[in-house]
This record gives C-alpha cells, structure tokens and sequence, in this order.
C-alpha cells in the first residue's frame, strides 16, 4: 500500500475513534445521566450507544493495523518504535499509549458496556460495578489520548525542546 | 482524595501533566 494511503487512514480511522470517544466523554455521560433523571435514557441506551460503540471497537482496530503499517513503511520500524531505539522512541511513546488504549476498548469498554447495554446479561450489581469500570477505561482513553496525540504528531515535527 | 477521571476537566488536566512527565523523559532520557 502507498504510504500515503496508509497514512490517510490512519489519521482518518483516527480521528473516527477519538472523535467518538470525546462523543462519550464530553456528550454522552452527561446526557445519559440527564435522560435518566427525566426518564428518556432508553433510546439511547438502545438506538445510539450500540452503533457509536460499533464504529468507536472496529476504528480502533483500523488506527492501531495501519499505525503499525506506517512504522514500518515510513522506515521507523515496528520493533525500533516500541523499544523507543533512538528516533523512534518519541513515535514510540505514542505508539504505546495508542496500543493501551486499543487494550482499554477491546477488553475493558467494550465487554462491560455489553453488560450495561443489555447485550449479555447481567443483574443490577453486576451491571453497576460494569459501568463503572467502562467510565473509568474511558476516562482512561481520553487522558491517555492528550500526549498520545502529540506524541503522533512529533515525528513529523520534532521533538521541541523547552527546556 | 476525588478521583480526578471522575470529571472531565480532571481528565484532561490528568492528560496534560501526563504530557509533561512523559515529554521530559523523551527528552532527558530517550533522545
């Protein structure tokens, strides 16, 4: 694949993942809990949540595959970036806090909000301590995402040197 | 102590000086 193909969806699938999951952070937290005091959480729990999980899961997967493609590509190298060698270790960082976050949706978010959404079942104990976990995976995600952005943009820009 | 991810401008502060730790290791002891 040309590189610059990669690279354009990379940075697309990207912005895909972190715009939802500022959707989820800045919109839909405050929202639901909004809804829920006046009764109307249910079409979003059932319509909006589950398409805007599905998109936020599979972009994920999209960002990290041509992420990796680009280190690679780009002759940063895959194993130079994640063992922060040299040049690559700024890249690297980011690659690292991106790859977290990849953990964060698949086997953090994803698996209790299907308890929250309904999807599998669960009582209402269960369904508390999930919600709980997925906000603070997600919470996680957008702090992670502050210098993991930068830390993305720096290869091409250098690292500054402030101090 | 609050949890500071349990609002969103503690999130992002939380972010930011995450960026700074990590920013000062990238260039004191990575570079």
């Amino acid at each position: 694949m040309e590189l610059i193909l990669d690279r354009w969806l990379h940075i697309w699938a990207g912005v895909t993942w972190v715009g939802l999951l500022y959707y989820f952070n800045a919109v839909q937290v405050q929202g639901l809990a909004a809804a829920r005091a006046d009764g109307t959480n249910a079409g979003i729990t059932k319509h909006i949540a589950p398409r805007a999980l599905l998109w936020f899961r599979w972009a994920a997967i999209v960002t990290w595959i041509t992420g990796a493609i680009y280190l690679e590509r780009a002759g940063i190298g895959f194993v130079n970036a994640f063992l922060l060698r040299g040049g690559a270790a700024p890249i690297g960082i980011g690659a690292w806090l991106g790859t977290i976050m990849l953990f964060n949706v698949w086997f953090l978010i994803w698996p209790n909000q299907k308890k929250v959404l309904g999807i599998v079942p669960a009582d209402d104990a269960a369904k508390a301590k999930a919600a709980r976990v997925a906000f603070l995976a997600s919470r996680t995600n957008t702090m992670l995402s502050i210098p993991m952005l930068f830390f993305m943009i720096v290869n091409a820009h250098g690292l500054p040197r402030i101090f | 102590m609050k949890n500071p991810l349990d609002t969103l401008w503690g999130t992002i502060i939380s972010g930011l000086i995450l960026l700074v730790i990590l920013y000062v290791i990238a260039t004191k002891f990575l570079h």
